[in-house]
């Protein structure tokens, strides 16, 4: 019995140890009462691809705060975009080391301020001249439940490239209509058995939803503060036919296009291994450097009637101030200066990023005729996520790759498909409350 | 675990530590009190190392999974609160969670007997052939060993690939795409596991092989059996104890497997057919943020490996086989 006892004791000791010492940690992120106007600003960017006329910019940015405050220093740091993620969540989970003003995606914006991450700039950014021209889309992108939480900082739409000399050969006119362009991916098929007509990818979320918006379908719809998915809408559905349809031995093997992602699709249009695609602003760069150059050319990507155009999504990146910041004015000083009208004007010419403010991007067209269809898309009305904190979970976890997956492959018809991504999204929205 | 095989034909005698000469004395301590203390001095190194490696971590495990604990909990935006078997009501609810967990006993199973056929088939090659292609392939299953589970994958993908692998044009098969469909996906990194865990096996059933006093071996040979008769008579029970470990290590091994199909599939192959649990615990716990809910799928896993090794060691038992 004795020997019982003894083991006993420091299995005992050593269980109670762990449940009293080991809570899982919580930080402490409320919202800094300390505003210093001296010190050191961290400054978290994204690094691009080619990062350097970035800095240069915001170089000058920072040159001219320090200027303006005294005492004031920034310190910049670039992070990779893919490992974004986990930096935020290290940020979020250890205030000390965190950051005080940062860029970041603006479909995450949701999902920060729920983490507790981002800073409630209301009074700030409507009292800003600059944000009287800030476009519609992009306000929205920085706002939950009608608070703003940052300042767009530029921008990124969709549209349909396609192959010059192609169509030029098999005598095709730029399609008007979503008809007018599965005809003419099959044509390119049929005609040119090595093109994909127009390279489509199951994973490729972006590229698809035109389809369904264009339809008048939508992902979900807002019900009092929280969403309810409305992508099995007859509507949604129409769309989801639509592009699910391209799909196929007439255009884009399902064997082959069904894993890919935007990035695979921009890659084989670039390859010359495509008719057409739909890339981004943000995806001229990659084409350019191409087998492609010079024998391409982008339209907005057409809608249901003739003349209209497919809703895009309105991708782009904001800049936020952190919560737990021990600078406060300084920071969002930082972020206006940021993403100012000049700044971005700057970048557009450094980095061809799409400016947030309508007259900016007029401008902006005028100087480069490239972006002439990018604007236009965006000029005619463009579409963003649910602002909801469920967001991360629905894009963590796959649900409309998922969707369009089984519909490509065969697995799930496509009321089928859209009413399972509808339950799993609804799941989400509602766990969230 | 020693690599002294026990006595041949495996019964059920116990190990014999020393000679068979008498029982060494034990010194008697001279008073109780004192010897009372001393196991725990000499395991306390033991114990500690184990309770922070392994209880405090598992424990942590555990405790969270019992919580609401997501991204906004870690970083302060909503207060932690205890939701008892909620993530475990919520995941036993979900239809894709018993699908996938299907699909993970099925693939490691699959993997699990195919690395020990090859493992062990591979092995009896060693001892059978020369010096020269001894090494060579001793150095060719290095070589796949020591190469990280990512780059492995990588390449076996562009092998498979259907634009540019050669394996398409070796067979003969125009474009087709392997991670297209289900099985044939999972096939594609199940030829990827077993060559990069292969090797364990083989080498460690080699050395048992080697320390197989040669006698019986030359008997059994005298005696007129056939390799097959050899290995299912002679070697196998002798090799028994390491035959467990190995197996017990690539049930483990292929249950846990992430890298190979979350680099092959993309993340879990088209609309999710080829996820694994480790994967979906991935894509819930880091990716979504939902720690608890990815901690109790741990915890699931946890159980479920703890009770295939357990029923495992008891059948074994059951066997007459002490380990």
């Amino acid at each position: 019995m004795k020997l019982a006892a003894r083991l006993v004791a420091p299995i005992a000791a050593l269980a109670l140890a762990g449940l009293t010492a080991c809570a899982p940690g919580t930080s402490d992120n409320s919202s800094a009462a300390k505003d210093d106007r001296t010190g050191t600003l961290r400054l978290w960017l994204f690094r691009e691809v080619s990062n350097e006329p970035k800095e240069k910019v915001v170089d000058q940015v920072v040159a001219a705060f320090e200027k303006a405050h005294d005492g004031a220093k920034v310190k910049v740091e670039y992070i990779p975009v893919e490992t974004r993620a986990e930096r935020m969540k290290a940020a979020f989970n250890d205030p000390k080391s965190a950051p005080d003003v940062i860029e970041y995606g603006n479909t995450d914006t949701a999902g920060y301020v729920k983490d507790g991450g981002l800073a409630d700039v209301t009074t700030e950014f409507n009292g800003w001249a600059d944000s009287k021209d800030s476009d519609p889309t992009a306000r929205t992108s920085v706002t939950v439940d009608g608070k703003v939480y940052g300042a767009p900082f530029f921008v990124g739409v969709r549209a349909l490239y396609y192959r010059t000399d192609v169509f030029e050969e098999l005598g095709l006119e730029p399609p008007k209509t979503l008809d007018e362009l599965t005809t003419a991916a099959q044509r390119i098929r049929a005609a040119r058995p090595e093109l994909y007509g127009l390279v489509v990818g199951g994973a490729y979320t972006y590229g698809a939803m035109p389809f369904v918006w264009a339809n008048g379908g939508e992902i979900a719809e807002g019900r009092g503060g929280s969403y309810a998915s409305t992508i099995d809408s007859d509507a949604a559905r129409k769309g989801i036919e639509t592009y699910t349809s391209l799909f196929g031995d007439d255009n884009c093997p399902a064997a082959k296009c069904a894993g890919m992602g935007g990035n695979d699709t921009v890659t084989a249009f670039a390859a010359g291994k495509a008719g057409m695609a739909i890339g981004g602003d943000f995806s001229h760069a990659a084409v350019e450097a191409g087998k492609v150059k010079g024998k391409y050319a982008v339209v907005p990507l057409p809608g249901v009637k003739s003349g209209s155009v497919a809703p895009a999504f309105a991708g782009g990146n904001n800049i936020g101030v952190l919560r737990s910041t021990t600078h406060r004015t300084l920071a969002v000083d930082l972020m206006k200066r940021l993403a100012s009208k000049r700044t971005q004007g700057a970048l557009f010419d450094a980095m061809g990023f799409l400016p947030t403010y309508t007259d900016v991007r007029a401008e902006a067209a005028k100087k480069e005729p490239f972006i002439e269809p990018f604007v236009k898309t965006l000029a005619s009305g463009t579409r963003f996520v649910p602002v909801s904190p469920a967001w991360a979970r629905i894009d963590a976890s796959l649900v409309l790759p998922t969707m369009f997956q089984e519909v490509v492959s065969g697995k799930k018809d496509v009321d089928e498909a859209s009413e399972d991504a509808a339950d799993r999204m609804n799941d989400a929205f509602s766990s969230v409350g | 675990m020693t690599l002294v095989p026990t006595s041949p034909a495996g019964t059920a005698r116990s190990r014999v530590r020393g000679g068979p000469a008498a029982p060494r004395p034990r010194a008697r301590p001279r008073s109780r009190g004192a010897a009372a203390w001393t196991p725990w001095l000499y395991l306390a190194p033991a114990l500690i190392v184990l309770g922070a490696l392994l209880v405090y971590p598992v424990g942590q495990l555990g405790l969270i999974s019992l919580l609401e604990y997501t991204q906004a909990q870690v970083s302060g935006g909503e207060p932690t609160s205890f939701r008892g078997v909620g993530n475990y009501a919520e995941l036993f609810a979900d239809a894709q969670f018993w699908q996938v967990l299907l699909a993970t006993v099925g693939f490691a199973t699959a993997c699990v007997v195919s690395t020990l056929a090859v493992g062990c088939a591979l092995a009896v090659l060693l001892t059978r052939v020369r010096a020269v292609p001894r090494l060579a392939l001793m150095l060719a299953a290095l070589g796949a060993w020591a190469t990280p589970a990512v780059t492995g994958s990588t390449v076996w993908l562009l092998l498979f690939d259907p634009d540019f692998g050669p394996v398409n044009r070796v067979l003969g098969l125009g474009d087709h795409s392997w991670t297209y469909g289900r099985y044939s996906a999972f096939f594609l990194v199940l030829l990827e596991v077993v060559w990069c865990s292969f090797p364990f096996v083989m080498v460690t059933v080699y050395a048992g092989i080697r320390a197989v006093p040669s006698e019986v071996l030359e008997a059994a040979a005298l005696d007129g059996a056939s390799q097959w008769r050899i290995w299912r008579s002679v070697l196998a029970p002798m090799l028994r104890p390491i035959l467990v470990v190995v197996t017990i290590q690539s049930i483990i091994w292929d249950f846990k497997v992430f890298t190979q199909i979350y680099v092959m599939t993309g993340g879990g192959g088209i609309a999710g057919q080829n996820l694994v649990l480790n994967v979906y615990a991935y894509q819930k716990a880091f990716a979504a943020s939902e720690y608890s809910l990815g901690s109790a799928i741990g915890v699931v896993m946890l159980l479920i490996l703890l009770a295939i090794t357990l029923v495992y060691l008891r059948l074994l038992r059951g066997q007459g086989e002490e380990l």
